[in-house]
């Protein structure tokens, strides 16, 4: 038996590369099972360094899985004649795999370090060296997502604010800097699409930012369990040319105008 | 001790006329380390059951969302017609891991293994303080008896996420039907705080205990480092206990006061929740995930090193060979007990910590990588050059080192903070700790009841039954979660009730289907390990003292032991590993075996 299960252990190795490899040269039945296209500039340093890891664990997984599987096909006690090597271990080799390991896991941590800055401490700034200011402000709460745009005069806060609920329209291809809090409970603001993730809190204040390059219309998903109704938390982000956005803007408050309440002369309260 | 080493003993050594009273004393409120032991074998064991049908609900709602659960649906959720509600779903897996992480891990490693194994393998007649042992047993029942009335009044079950994140969890008004009081009873978010609290009482008189005995009643000759790697394990398991549960037992009394009292420990000032009372704030829901995960990352360890332990016990005792760098192995399981105090914020990456906290996490988090690597490095060092017998113990040992390879390495994408950035709350996390703890913990916890059932029992559990239960369960486990790395990198998140409303997400049911007709298998599984188990106890065949052939001073007592567990004051002339030494002419050494009279015979101690 030892023969069966050696190759079992086989398997580990070979199957587990093939669950990633299918997927990702995009075969049925796993077409779409990989990384969703990344509309975001930012956001290719997140591919790239989840493939590089990928594939340096990936040769670790597989080097592993065919010492295990060549040791217990070689040294099965049915088949092997030989004594067992009557050892303690090796000083030699501890050391070796205790500083190859350091040392490649501390060369992802410093490689990484920038892209993390870049996503979450270094927010664009404005062509006068300010940071950039944020295009809306996003408030979750159970179970919907709040926009409230700037709008023309870029202060929010201020009357000519539009107002949107599950709908974020934005212009592609520049910074977007959005500031995003919670009115209730904690939720996540999560764009797949565009690589950005961050937990809304209530009592914080945050900022995102990212740079799409393509229009179309990707999902707002809440990533962070807000209740019973967190799975229907969802919105979608539409990116649009930017006279197009200015021209949706308009509209929209426009609309809004329309749509406001005003009491007419001697009606009721 | 008049104990004999047919496994008959154990039934008959009371047998004449025992009265109500003393059956209580020896079944029920023992003191016997192992009838504690058996008894959180048994308690998680059934709780097991119940964490992993939760599981198939869960399963179920996101295979066949809003769909007839057959069978149980009727019977669990009749208001709703047989459907999973939303509201449900949040109580299925935040339960599915309360009862797995608190009811089954933890208790099982420490409680049972713990309690059965520490004395016998140190050569001691019990614990340090049998009271305690027993009040540490005990003390899970308030725990149990309030996990289970919070089944009872609605929402049925917390639904917090077994994290409790506050305001969701501190404030009532934020989940429906989620009050402080459903009439006398505490809703069941307050419940779950109390059984969370209980098990940490319970866990916290196990570990004192154990720390005291490994430190103190070490049979004469049983160094430090002549201990089993399992007693290690459970020794720093214990310390890591003992100073992170402090600190989960005061947060969630402060949970508890936030939530009964008014306080605002995690309630940011005025914070309204659905028409709630304004908060009288003045504290920070990131507050409870710091306390939290203070004690709960460092809670992973402790639901993995002692399986490590049991693992390295048996791969050595199949391989018929020693372990391979005993000392690393005794290191590597301190460094990851010390760095596991300082990883806990890589929980927090996107949670609105400082970002630049986020780096020394980072950094932190890498490097706990490293003693885990070196672990593995020595299981494959120790396989190496054996002899090794596939027996089902062994088999599922090794599928621990098989499986832990894949655990720890999905591990270092989330260690690294950007593209923790994309994958954080999906399903790639969720199959990163499956790994750990299902396909590592769970398959290590598997092999150590094959391993020492005979000791428990005084007999065997059949082998090919046991062979049969590993194949499917391995197939069935990968089956299940192999493939949430994928849905993972598609960034399929968890905790939704319906994610298909989601364009990016729709086309990704075929494969939940898949995934929850494996997990059905792997249930359905585990009833030929649970037939395996009750017929060997009353049916197996009798074994003597030490069936496997190993070496540690477990093997040398009566199987079953009795009371007091050896029949002759053990002496430890050596470390438990030496299999195969050329001192001896069988391939076992045992540690109280005293060396061969000639000094020819004799080996020299190596340096390495």
């Amino acid at each position: 038996m030892g023969r069966f299960w050696s190759i079992l252990f086989l398997l580990v190795p070979v199957l587990g590369v093939a669950c990633f490899v299918w997927p990702m040269l995009d075969l049925w039945p796993m077409r779409g099972h990989w990384l969703p296209a990344n509309i975001n500039d930012h956001g290719a340093v997140i591919d790239n360094l989840f493939l590089f890891i990928l594939v340096l664990t990936g040769v670790i997984f597989v080097a592993t899985g065919l010492a295990l599987f060549w040791f217990l096909w070689k040294y099965d006690a049915a088949r092997n004649p030989q004594p067992v090597a009557f050892t303690h271990g090796s000083h030699t080799l501890e050391v070796v795999w205790s500083i190859i390991p350091a040392a490649t896991l501390v060369f992802i941590a410093i490689y990484q370090m920038n892209a993390w800055a870049d996503a979450k401490m270094k927010r664009p700034k404005s062509p006068d060296g300010r940071l950039r200011p944020p295009i809306a402000e996003i408030t979750a709460r159970q179970f919907e997502w709040r926009v409230r745009y700037a709008g023309e005069d870029g202060a929010l806060g201020t009357a000519d604010d539009v107002f949107t609920v599950n709908d974020l329209h934005l212009p592609v291809s520049e910074e977007i800097v959005l500031s995003i809090k919670s009115q209730d409970v904690l939720h996540s603001f999560f764009l797949p699409n565009l690589r950005v993730k961050q937990d809304v809190v209530p009592g914080m204040k945050q900022f995102v930012w990212f740079r799409p390059n393509k229009t179309g219309a990707y999902d707002i998903v809440c990533a962070e369990l807000c209740g019973w109704g967190h799975y229907k938390m969802r919105g979608r982000v539409t990116f649009v040319g930017r006279e197009e956005f200015d021209l949706w803007l308009r509209q929209a408050r426009t609309d809004q105008e329309r749509a406001e309440f005003k009491p007419t002369v001697g009606g009721a309260e | 001790m008049s104990a004999v080493a047919t496994g008959q003993d154990f039934a008959h050594e009371h047998e004449p006329a025992m009265d109500v009273g003393t059956f209580i004393r020896t079944y029920v409120f023992s003191l016997d380390h192992k009838i504690i032991g058996l008894q959180f074998l048994f308690s998680t064991l059934l709780w097991f059951f119940v964490g992993g049908l939760l599981a198939l609900g869960i399963r179920w709602q996101l295979a066949w969302p809003w769909s007839d659960m057959p069978i149980i649906g009727r019977m669990l959720f009749s208001a709703e017609g047989g459907q999973i509600s939303p509201e449900f779903y949040t109580t299925l897996f935040t339960m599915h891991a309360t009862v797995m992480i608190f009811f089954v891990i933890i208790p099982i490693l420490a409680g049972a293994f713990g309690n059965f194994l520490i004395p016998l393998m140190i050569g001691a007649d019990d614990m340090a303080f049998p009271t305690l042992n027993m009040l540490s047993y005990w003390f899970m029942w308030p725990a149990f008896i309030c996990i289970g009335l919070s089944f009872l009044t609605p929402p049925y079950g917390a639904g917090g996420g077994w994290t409790s994140y506050p305001p969701l969890s501190a404030v009532p008004e934020a989940a429906p039907g989620s009050a402080a009081w459903v009439g006398w009873i505490p809703g069941p978010q307050t419940m779950w705080l109390l059984g969370i609290t209980f098990v940490g009482v319970s866990s916290m008189m196990g570990s004192v205990n154990y720390m005291t005995t490994i430190i103190q009643m070490r049979a004469p000759g049983m160094t430090m480092f002549r201990l089993p790697l399992t007693i290690w394990a459970m020794f720093i398991t214990a310390i890591l206990q003992a100073f992170a549960l402090p600190v989960l037992t005061a947060a969630g009394f402060m949970q508890l006061m936030d939530r009964v009292l008014g306080t605002g420990f995690f309630l940011p000032e005025g914070l309204v929740v659905n028409n709630s009372l304004p908060a009288t704030g003045g504290g920070q829901p990131l507050l409870w995930q710091h306390l939290f995960w203070f004690y709960s990352h460092p809670a992973v360890y402790i639901m993995i090193l002692p399986a490590m332990g049991m693992v390295s016990d048996i791969i050595a005792c199949f391989s018929r060979k020693p372990i391979f760098g005993y000392k690393p192995m005794v290191y590597s399981i301190s460094g990851i007990a010390g760095l596991g105090f300082i990883v806990w914020g890589h929980h927090m990456f996107v949670s609105g910590m400082n970002p630049l906290l986020g780096m020394t996490f980072m950094v932190s988090t890498m490097m706990i990588a490293l003693p885990s690597a070196v672990k593995v490095f020595n299981w494959l060092g120790t396989v190496w050059g054996g002899k090794i017998q596939f027996t089902t113990p062994m088999l599922f040992a090794l599928s621990f080192v098989s499986m832990f390879i894949i655990g720890g390495l999905s591990g270092i994408f989330m260690a690294a903070t950007p593209v923790d950035i994309f994958i954080h709350d999906t399903y790639f996390i969720v199959a990163h700790f499956h790994y750990v703890l299902f396909a590592g913990t769970a398959m290590a916890v598997m092999g150590a009841i094959y391993f020492w059932f005979p000791k428990m029992f005084g007999r065997m559990m059949d082998e090919n039954l046991g062979k049969i239960h590993f194949f499917l369960t391995f197939i069935f486990l990968n089956g299940t979660f192999f493939t949430m790395h994928i849905l993972g990198a598609v960034g399929f998140p968890r905790r939704l009730a319906d994610p298909y409303d989601y364009e990016t997400f729709r086309h990704l049911q075929p494969m939940n289907q898949f995934m929850t007709i494996c997990a059905i298998g792997m249930v359905a599984t585990q009833i030929l390990f649970a037939y395996n188990f009750i017929r060997s106890i009353f049916f197996g065949t009798p074994v003597g003292r030490n069936p496997w052939g190993a070496n540690s001073l477990e093997w040398t007592a009566p199987s079953p032991p009795g009371h007091g567990n050896f029949d002759f004051q053990p002496i430890v002339y050596r470390g438990p590993y030496e299999y195969g030494s050329p001192e001896v002419d069988t391939d076992f050494y045992p540690q109280n075996q005293p060396p061969p009279s000639d000094p020819a015979r004799r080996v020299k101690p190596e340096h390495h």
